[in-house]
């Protein structure tokens, strides 16, 4: 098991290829449907984002709410084709690396190998696991959205699969 | 006759639910248990024992085994000679969904506005009257993504046994990796369009593993899950032996010009209580 700190450079990025399991830590953004959609819009008119795209990490995921004493609740990744209409959005913008669960369009997969971004695979419906990893967690965007608003997360050996690699190749059946 | 009150079933039917959230059914883990001996290909063996872990780790830290508490499925069946008072059936297993949901990720919202109404319900209840003066709530919790991938095959009668495997074959392999597997399929087959869906929900009450009684219908859920794991899918989409874990197929008369085949798709987190009254 390869272990990355998170931003990835190109360079990190071309080192790893579809197939490695990896323990990533660093900082990753939660982001799924509704804050993908609002995203995309203030991209189309021009407005700026709320978190910084260039080189950011997104994770396709709506957690359980914290309990007492807890940083964050069960945070598993959610089927990410419900992201591709938007992703390739966020990879021109700078977006590097996306963790979430399942195939992406032949849209995505191209934008990733054109700006040298990265797909992870996380185990699906390994919500108390990816708990687990998370050290720290702050909102940041679209608190109205619930488990759907944008969190900051820090996250420690988050054990996760390469699904697609900046060449193009891809383990998913 | 009996009579229960319905705000009785409230407070068991919260607990039932709230310990299911965070214990993933035992056949379900034990079958999960076995793929991971069995399985051949080194990244799927990876991802199962992860998932074994994961259910240790909710069961230990009474997390929610999964995120997505999902939408909660309740399947009541109602004694003929029971007699209920006090609020309506329906409104009672909400507020028992409601309180055993309790901290749970807020995941129901309305289909057109999106809005979400923050109590995890309303629930989808089923209501069927039944022999005795019994009451007994079935109770499954439905995450998205592998409702998402389920599907209704309308099939002509002279498509037959075969075609009936090979409907349930391609909707798997059109999931793909999304509804986390390895999953569980529950088969429904015959009726209308609407009965079929209703049985293939029915088929995942059942224990995860356990065959039907009818052996020519065991027989059938045995083809039907070696033709799926010869797709080569897999744990998590990562290829090898598993892509799902079990079969379960249930089935009623249908039309003579009919053969309606519906597959409901469950993760490998299996979440289910039962309550009797």
């Amino acid at each position: 098991m390869k272990k990355l700190t998170l931003p990835l450079s190109d360079k990190d990025i071309a080192a790893l290829k579809a197939g490695d399991t990896v323990a990533v830590s660093g900082v990753i953004y939660t982001a799924r449907d509704a804050a993908h959609k609002r995203i995309c819009n203030a991209l189309e008119s021009g407005e700026k984002p709320p978190i910084e795209l260039e080189n950011a990490v997104i994770y396709y995921c709506g957690p359980t709410p914290a309990r007492k004493g807890e940083v964050i609740g069960s945070c598993g990744p959610t089927t990410s084709a419900r992201m591709d209409d938007y992703a390739p959005a966020l990879i021109a913008h700078g977006a590097k690396v996306m963790i979430g669960k399942g195939k992406r369009s032949a849209a995505v997969r191209e934008a990733i190998k054109k700006h040298c971004g990265l797909y992870l695979a996380a185990i699906g419906g390994a919500g108390a696991l990816m708990k687990s990893y998370v050290k720290k967690c702050e909102l940041v965007a679209y608190g109205d959205l619930g488990c759907e608003a944008i969190y900051k997360l820090e996250v420690e050996d988050m054990e996760l699969i390469v699904a697609s690699d900046c060449r193009g190749n891809s383990i998913l059946r | 006759m009996r009579i229960i009150d319905t705000k009785t079933l409230i407070s068991p039917l919260a607990a039932a639910i709230e310990k299911a959230l965070t214990n993933v059914e035992n056949s379900a883990d034990s079958l999960l248990r076995r793929a991971a001996q069995k399985e051949t290909e080194p990244a799927a063996k990876w991802a199962l024992s992860k998932l074994i872990e994961n259910n240790e780790v909710a069961k230990s830290t009474c997390s929610f085994a999964c995120q997505d508490t999902g939408l909660a499925v309740v399947f009541a069946e109602v004694g003929q000679d029971l007699r209920l008072e006090g609020r309506l059936l329906r409104e009672a297993i909400d507020e028992g969904v409601k309180l055993g949901y309790g901290d749970a990720r807020k995941s129901v919202a309305h289909p057109l506005t999106r809005l979400n109404t923050h109590t995890n319900t309303p629930a989808i209840v089923h209501t069927e009257i039944v022999e005795g003066d019994g009451l007994k709530l079935t109770y499954l919790a439905k995450g998205a993504g592998s409702e998402n991938m389920s599907k209704i095959y309308m099939l002509t009668p002279s498509k037959g046994r075969k075609g009936i495997v090979d409907s349930v074959v391609d909707c798997v392999k059109s999931a793909g990796a999304n509804p986390c597997p390895p999953v569980i399929l529950g088969i429904g087959i015959g009726g209308t369009m609407e009965k079929a869906a209703l049985l293939s929900k029915k088929a995942l009450t059942r224990e995860s593993g356990k065959p039907n009684d009818n052996k020519d219908i065991a027989l059938l859920e045995e083809e039907i899950l070696c033709a799926v794991n010869a797709l080569g899918i897999g744990a998590q989409g990562l290829g090898g032996d598993t892509t799902a874990l079990a079969a379960a197929v249930e089935v009623f008369p249908t039309h003579i010009g009919m053969l309606p085949v519906a597959v409901n798709v469950q993760c490998h987190s299996v979440r289910h209580a039962t309550v009797i009254l």
